[in-house]
C-alpha cells in the first residue's frame, strides 16, 4: 500500500533533529580512503574485454577512411566497431524524444561534428591492444572549415534557454528605466568554455544476458539513463540494471548518459562479451558536455540616489551545430536586485563543438560573475560602497515576478559575512591598500543565489520484525555525501537511531530517485524518504494504538511519537513500546511504505524559492609582476535546513573554490582554426591547486522555510560558485584599479595595466 | 599502446649500445616521455631504461671544488639535500618551484634537462609541427601563442623550453657530462639546447645514443650562494609551468656587484643566459636604476612571436625583481612557495 502524504504537512509523530542536523562524518569515508569503494571502472566481470574509442582530430567534416585491417591485425584486437559494423539500434540517436534526449554520436554516420567525437571503437583483450588498435586506424578526413568561437556565425534567438525558460524576459518599462538613469554602466564581459573534468572519467562496464543488461557506470540520473538506453536498444527499462554506488564527481556531466557510455554497451552487444570502456581525460573534452563561452553586455542604470532604474542583461552563447542547449546566462539578473525594469535576452551561435550541457550552476555561474562585476562597477560609478549599494537595492520580493520569497535571510548573510571579513572601513577607491610587503590588496564582494529546485523521487521504507529499519532509494552520491545525509533523514523519518538503519542506494533496482542535479537531490529524495518513513510509522502506530494489549492503546495516530525504535505516548512518555514488540504481537514479518517527493506546485506558484548568500574576497596582487593570489574568502549562506553541517560546509567550500577558479584560472583553450582543444588535460586546464586556495570561512545562516518542502531544504551544491567568482574579480579591481572583463583574469591584462 | 622493446641495461656501455639504434629512446622516470607516448607524439620502438644504471645517483663534491650530480638523482632529493640547497639556493628554489611534489620525487636530472617543450601543438598529434615532423609547418605561429618565445625564435618554431631547473643552472655555467659511442665528452649546459633556426627538430646537441651521465657545477658557482634567487610567474601558485622566470646570482663585494649571473626561463627554446645584462651589472652599485638598465639590455633583441608582447615587459620586470631579491640576500631557508613572487610573505 502506498501512502502519499501532503508535502507541506509535518506528520505529527515526526521529530527531526536526532540525526538530521548532526555533523556526522561520511558513512562511506573509510571505504573511500582505503580504496574499497568500488567505482564503475573497478569492476572486472569474468570474460571482460576492453573497448577504446578512436576520436576525431578534426572538428567538422567526414571520415573518408579507417584502416580497420591494420587495427584488426594488431595482436589482441577482437573487433572494430565502425558505422559499417555495429549492432542495430532501435532508435535513431539523433531523435529528440524529449527535451532531455540530447543527440549523441553512436557511429550512425561518417560525419564529424566536433573534435574528440567518437569515430570508431576498438575492442581488444587488453587495454594496451585496444589503445594501439585505435591509433592504427589512421583516419583520413574530408575536412571542412570549423566554426569556432562567439563570432563564428550568424546569431539567432534560441527558442528557449536552460530548461524551458524564455530566451527573453521583460519586466517593467525598459525604455523608461534607461531614460531615468542618471548614470548608466554599460559593460561587455566574456567568459570562456569550461569542461566539467570530474576526477573520475566516464566509465562503463556492460554485461548483456539475453535481453537483460547490467551496467556499472557513474550516473547522476539512473532513471533517465534507463529510459534512454531502453529506447536505443529496444528493451524494457526494467531489463536494465544500473549500478552506480559512487561517482568521482559529475558536476552535471553524468546527469544524462553520454554517447561514449552507450558505445560501451554497443561494443558488449557486438561481441557478446562483457566490455569495459573508460574515457581518457582528453576524450572528456567533447562528448560529455561543457559550459559554453559567453559574451554578455549588461547595462545598469541608477538614479542620483543610487537606486536601480534598469538592468538590461544580454548574453551571446554558443551551442553545437546539431543540437540545442542554451546556457541561460542572463537569467542571473532575474532575482537579486530590485530594479523597476529588468530585461534579459539571449542569442546563440552555432559552432563545431559537442553540445554544451548543464555544468555546475549552468547559467547561474556565467551570469553571476558578470552581474556581480557590473553591480560593482555601478556602485563604483556612484561612489557607493558595494555592500551599501546592494542593500539599497535589496529585493524584498522577486523583482521579475513580484512574488514574495518563501524565505530569504540574505540581509543576515551580508551582515554576518561582512562582519567576519572585516569589511567596514574599506576604502571606496581602488589601489589604496598595501600589505607590509608592498603587495596591492583588494577587497571585493558578490551576492550568491540559486533557485530551490525539486525533481521527482521515490523511496521505500521497511520496518523489520527485529525492529530495525531499511530505507531504499536509487539516489546518487557524487561525493557530496548522499550516503550520509539521506541516511540521516531516513533514520529520523523512521524514528530510529542511526545504527538501527540500513540504507540502500545507488542502484536502479531501487525506487527511482530522480536526478542528482539542480542542487535538488537532498530536497527531493529527502522528501520522498520523509514520506516513506511516515507511511510506515503511520501503519505501525495504527497497529499499536488499535491493540488493547499495547500500552499505546487508544492514543490515536497523532498521539504517538517515534524515537529510537519505539513508539511513545505523546501525553505520557513513559508509556512506550518497541517496533519489534508491536510487529511480533501482530504477527507481521515486516511493514513497508513508500513515499515520493516533488515540488509543491501550489507553493511554487505563490512563492519565489531561492537560497542566498554573500561572499567576500581578499586578493593580493604583485604591483610589478601582476601575479594574483586570493588570500581570504568568507561566505555566509542561507539555504534552508542544514541536514549535515560537515557535508554542507564541504559543498560550499567546493563551490567557492570553483568561483575562484572561474575568476582566475579555468578556461578551455581552443585553436581558432581547427576547433581542437589545446589544453585537454589537467596539467594545462588549470583549476586551483591547494596552494591557490586561501583560508576560507563558511557561515550558515539559519533559515526556517515552511514552504519549499516538508523538511525545509533548499540545496547547497551550486550556490557557492555564484557570488564567489564576482567577489574575487571585484577584489582584483579593488587591488589594482584594472577592470578585467575577460575571464579568467590573465596575467597580461593585469601586468600591462600596472605601472611596473 | 604500441608495442616496443624494453631493455634495462646493466651498465652505461650497454645502454649506449642499446640506444644507438634508430627509434630507441632513453627512459628515465618517464614523467614526460610516457605522456608523449600515450598521446602518440613519441613512438619509440625501444625504451632503454636507465634508472637502474649503477653509480649515476650520487651527489659528489670533487677535489677542485666543483659538484657532480649523477643523472639519476631525483629532483626532490637534490633540492632537499641541505648542503646543496645552502650552496646553490637558486637552483634548489627553481627545482622546488617546478611541477608537483609527486613529479619531483620521480623526475631525474637528465630527464629534466631533456624534457620537451610544452607547446600545445607539439603535444597535439593532429597539428602541424616542425619539431615533430620537419617541414610540416608550425601551427603555433598563427595559433594560440601567448606563452611562446620572445627570444631566439624562428619562423620554423616559436616554442620555449619549459624547465625551471635549467634556468639557474645556465646562469651558473653548469656543465653536462655525456657518454656516447665515441666516449665521454662535456658540454656547457648553454650549448645543450639549440635554438630552432632552420632545423627545429634538432632540439639538443646530443647525438643518437648519447647519454647524459652527470651535471657539474663549477667551483665558482659556490661564490654566489649569498645572493641568489629564482622568481617564477605562473598561472597558478603551484603545479604550473613558468609564464616567464628569472634566476639572478650576484657576487657583491664592498657594496659593488663584482659579478652577476642571470638566466631567463619561458622566453626561448633554451634556458636563456642574459650576458648583456650581466655586463651592465658588473662593477655597478646594486640599485634599481642599474637593474632596469640590465633588464632592458637582456631583452633588447626580444620580439613577440604572437600574442605575447607582454612577456617582453614581464621578463624585464622579473629580472629586476630577481636582482632586487638576490641583492637583498638569500633567505635562510627556501620559502614555502618557492619561486613565487609571494614567497616573501611571512607564512605564505
Ligand atoms: C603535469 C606536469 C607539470 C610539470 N611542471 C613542471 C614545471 O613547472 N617545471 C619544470 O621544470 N618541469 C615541469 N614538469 C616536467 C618535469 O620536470 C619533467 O617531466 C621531468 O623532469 C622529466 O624527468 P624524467 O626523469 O621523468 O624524464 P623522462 O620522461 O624519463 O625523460 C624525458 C626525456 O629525457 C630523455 N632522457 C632522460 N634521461 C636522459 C639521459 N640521462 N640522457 C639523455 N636523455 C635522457 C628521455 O629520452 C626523454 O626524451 C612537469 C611535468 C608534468 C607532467
Ligand atoms: S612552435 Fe615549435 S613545437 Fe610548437 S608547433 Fe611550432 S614547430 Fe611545433
Amino acid at each position: 500500500m502506498t501512502v502519499e502524504l501532503s508535502l507541506t504537512r509535518d506528520p505529527a509523530h515526526l521529530r527531526h533533529g536526532s540525526n538530521i542536523g548532526q555533523p556526522m562524518t561520511r558513512t562511506d569515508g573509510v571505504l573511500k580512503v582505503t580504496g574499497k569503494a568500488r567505482y564503475a571502472a573497478d569492476n572486472h566481470p569474468p570474460g571482460m574485454v576492453y573497448a577504446v574509442i578512436a576520436t576525431s582530430c578534426i572538428a567538422r567534416g567526414r571520415v573518408k577512411s579507417l584502416d580497420v585491417a591494420a587495427a584488426k591485425r594488431h595482436p589482441g584486437v577482437i573487433d572494430v566497431m565502425t558505422p559499417a559494423h555495429k549492432p542495430e539500434l532501435a532508435e535513431d540517436p539523433d531523435a529528440k524524444g524529449n527535451p532531455f534526449a540530447f543527440r549523441m554520436e553512436l557511429l550512425q554516420s561518417d560525419a564529424v561534428r566536433y573534435a574528440n567525437q567518437a569515430i570508431a571503437v576498438v575492442i581488444a583483450e587488453t587495454l594496451e591492444a585496444a589503445t594501439e588498435g585505435a591509433a592504427l586506424l589512421s583516419p583520413r578526413y574530408q575536412v571542412e572549415i570549423a566554426r569556432v568561437g562567439l563570432d563564428a556565425g550568424e546569431a539567432y534567438a534560441p527558442p528557449v534557454v536552460g530548461i524551458g525558460n524564455p530566451a527573453e524576459v521583460r519586466h517593467g518599462d525598459i525604455d523608461a528605466g534607461m531614460a531615468a538613469a542618471a548614470k548608466l554602466t554599460d559593460a561587455t564581459y566574456e567568459t570562456p568554455a569550461q569542461y566539467h573534468n570530474a576526477m573520475e572519467p566516464h566509465a562503463i562496464v556492460a554485461v548483456w544476458d539475453g535481453d537483460r543488461l547490467f551496467i556499472d557506470t557513474p550516473s547522476q540520473g539512473m532513471g533517465f539513463a534507463q529510459m534512454r538506453v531502453a529506447g536505443l536498444f529496444g528493451i524494457p527499462p526494467a531489463n536494465i540494471h544500473i549500478n552506480s554506488p559512487f561517482l568521482g564527481g559529475g558536476f552535471g556531466s553524468k546527469g544524462l548518459i553520454s554517447g561514449p557510455q552507450v558505445l560501451g554497451i554497443m561494443a558488449a552487444k557486438l561481441i557478446g562479451r562483457p566490455v569495459k570502456l573508460v574515457l581518457r581525460r582528453s576524450q572528456m573534452y567533447g562528448p560529455v558536455g561543457h559550459r559554453p563561452p559567453t559574451r554578455q553586455r549588461i547595462r545598469i542604470g541608477t538614479d542620483d540616489a543610487g537606486t536601480l532604474t534598469v538592468i538590461n542583461h544580454e548574453a551571446r552563447i554558443t551551442t553545437s551545430s546539431f543540437d540545442d542547449f542554451y546556457e541561460p546566462a542572463a537569467d542571473a539578473s532575474h532575482t537579486l536586485y530590485a530594479s523597476p525594469a529588468i530585461r534579459t535576452a539571449h542569442e546563440a551561435v552555432r559552432v563545431d563543438t559537442g553540445t554544451p550541457l548543464f555544468m555546475r550552476a549552468p547559467g547561474e555561474a556565467t551570469g553571476s560573475i558578470v552581474l556581480e562585476s557590473a553591480i560593482d562597477e555601478a556602485a563604483f560609478a556612484r561612489g557607493i560602497d558595494p555592500l551599501e549599494f546592494r542593500l539599497k537595492n535589496y529585493a524584498e520580493v522577486e523583482p521579475t515576478t513580484g512574488k514574495p520569497f518563501s524565505s530569504k535571510a540574505l540581509r543576515q548573510c551580508y551582515a554576518k559575512a561582512a562582519e567576519r571579513f572585516g569589511w567596514a572601513g574599506r576604502p571606496l577607491l581602488p589601489k589604496q591598500m598595501r600589505d607590509e610587503y608592498g603587495f596591492l590588496v583588494g577587497w571585493g564582494m558578490g551576492t550568491a543565489t540559486f533557485p530551490a529546485i525539486m525533481f521527482q523521487g521515490n523511496a521505500r521504507a521497511v520496518i523489520r520484525a527485529d525492529g530495525r529499519g531499511v530505507m531504499e532509494t536509487g539516489a546518487h552520491d557524487m561525493g557530496q555525501g548522499a550516503w550520509t545525509a539521506l541516511a540521516q533523514i531516513s533514520a529520523d523519518s523512521l524514528g530510529l537511531d542511526f545504527d538501527q538503519l540500513t540504507f540502500r542506494s545507488g542502484s536502479s533496482d531501487l525506487p527511482d530517485a530522480g536526478i542528482a542535479g539542480g542542487s535538488g537531490h537532498t530536497a527531493t529524495v529527502g522528501a520522498a524518504i520523509h514520506n516513506a518513513g511516515a507511511a510506515v510509522i503511520a501503519k505501525l502506530a495504527e497497529l499499536a494504538t488499535a491493540d488493547q494489549r499495547s500500552p499505546l492503546f487508544g492514543a490515536g495516530n497523532a498521539g504517538v511519537v517515534a524515537r529510537s525504535g519505539r513508539l511513545h505516548r505523546r501525553d505520557d512518555d513513559a508509556r512506550s513500546e518497541s517496533y519489534a514488540d508491536i510487529l511480533a504481537r501482530a504477527g507481521i514479518a515486516e511493514l513497508d511504505g513508500t513515499g515520493s517527493g516533488a515540488a509543491d506546485a501550489a507553493a511554487q506558484s505563490q512563492y519565489a524559492m531561492h537560497a542566498h548568500g554573500a561572499v567576500f574576497a581578499e586578493v593580493k596582487v604583485d604591483p610589478q609582476l601582476g601575479q594574483i593570489r586570493a588570500t581570504r574568502l568568507v561566505g555566509a549562506f542561507a539555504a534552508g535546513r542544514i541536514i549535515n553541517p560537515l557535508m554542507v560546509r564541504s559543498q560550499l567550500y567546493g563551490g567557492m573554490i570553483w568561483g575562484l577558479s572561474f575568476a582566475l584560472h579555468e578556461e578551455a583553450v581552443m585553436d581558432r582554426r581547427s576547433g581542437r582543444i589545446l589544453n585537454a588535460n589537467l596539467a594545462e586546464y588549470h583549476v586551483p591547486v591547494n596552494a591557490d586556495v586561501p583560508p576560507m570561512d563558511v557561515i550558515t545562516v539559519d533559515e526556517h522555510d515552511p514552504h519549499v518542502n516538508p523538511l525545509g531544504i533548499k540545496g547547497v551544491g551550486e550556490i557557492g560558485i555564484t557570488g564567489s567568482a564576482g567577489a574575487v574579480a571585484n577584489a582584483v579591481f579593488h587591488a589594482t584599479g584594472i577592470r578585467v572583463r575577460n575571464f579568467p583574469i590573465k596575467i597580461e591584462e593585469v601586468v600591462m595595466g600596472l605601472a611596473g | 599502446m604500441m608495442n616496443f622493446d624494453y631493455v634495462r641495461p646493466a651498465n652505461v656501455a650497454d645502454a649506449i649500445a642499446a640506444a644507438s639504434e634508430k627509434g630507441a629512446s632513453y627512459l628515465a622516470s618517464g614523467t614526460n616521455l610516457l605522456d608523449l607516448m600515450k598521446g602518440g607524439v613519441s613512438r619509440p620502438s625501444r625504451l632503454v631504461d636507465v634508472t637502474r644504471l649503477p653509480g649515476l645517483d650520487r651527489i659528489e663534491r670533487l677535489a677542485d671544488g666543483s659538484l657532480r650530480i649523477g643523472t639519476l638523482v631525483r629532483n626532490a632529493d637534490l633540492a632537499h639535500d641541505a648542503e646543496f640547497a645552502r650552496t646553490y639556493p637558486a637552483v634548489a628554489e627553481a627545482l622546488l618551484s617546478g611541477a608537483s611534489a609527486q613529479l619531483r620525487n620521480a623526475a631525474t636530472v637528465g630527464g629534466n634537462l631533456m624534457q620537451r617543450t610544452r607547446c600545445a601543438y607539439f603535444y597535439d598529434a593532429g597539428s602541424a609541427c616542425n619539431r615533430r615532423w620537419p617541414g610540416a609547418g608550425c601551427d603555433a605561429l598563427q595559433g594560440e601563442n601567448r606563452l611562446h618565445a620572445v627570444l631566439g625564435w624562428s619562423e620554423g618554431c616559436i616554442a620555449t623550453h619549459p624547465s625551471d631547473f635549467c634556468v639557474p643552472l645556465v646562469a651558473l655555467d653548469a656543465i653536462v657530462e655525456i657518454e656516447g659511442k665515441s666516449g665521454r665528452r662535456e658540454l656547457p649546459l648553454e650549448a645543450l639546447h639549440r635554438l630552432p633556426g632552420e632545423t627545429p627538430e634538432r632540439e639538443t646537441a646530443l647525438e643518437r645514443g648519447d647519454l647524459i651521465v652527470a651535471l657539474r657545477l663549477p667551483a665558482e658557482a659556490k661564490d654566489f650562494a649569498g645572493h641568489a634567487r629564482y622568481v617564477k610567474v605562473r598561472e597558478r601558485t603551484s603545479y604550473a609551468f613558468a609564464v616567464v622566470s628569472a634566476a639572478a646570482a650576484l657576487r657583491i663585494e664592498h657594496g659593488k656587484i663584482r659579478e652577476a649571473r642571470l638566466g631567463l626561463g619561458g622566453v626561448a627554446a633554451k634556458p636563456w643566459r642574459a650576458r648583456e645584462a650581466e655586463q651592465v651589472l658588473a662593477g655597478a652599485a646594486p640599485d634599481a636604476a642599474v637593474y632596469s638598465e640590465a633588464a632592458r639590455a637582456a631583452l633588447s633583441d626580444a620580439k613577440p612571436s604572437g600574442d605575447n608582447a607582454f612577456k617582453i615587459e614581464l621578463a624585464q620586470r622579473i629580472l629586476v625583481r630577481a636582482l632586487t631579491l638576490a641583492a637583498a640576500g638569500t633567505p635562510d631557508r627556501i620559502p614555502a612557495l618557492p619561486g613565487s613572487p609571494f614567497s616573501s610573505v611571512a607564512g605564505a
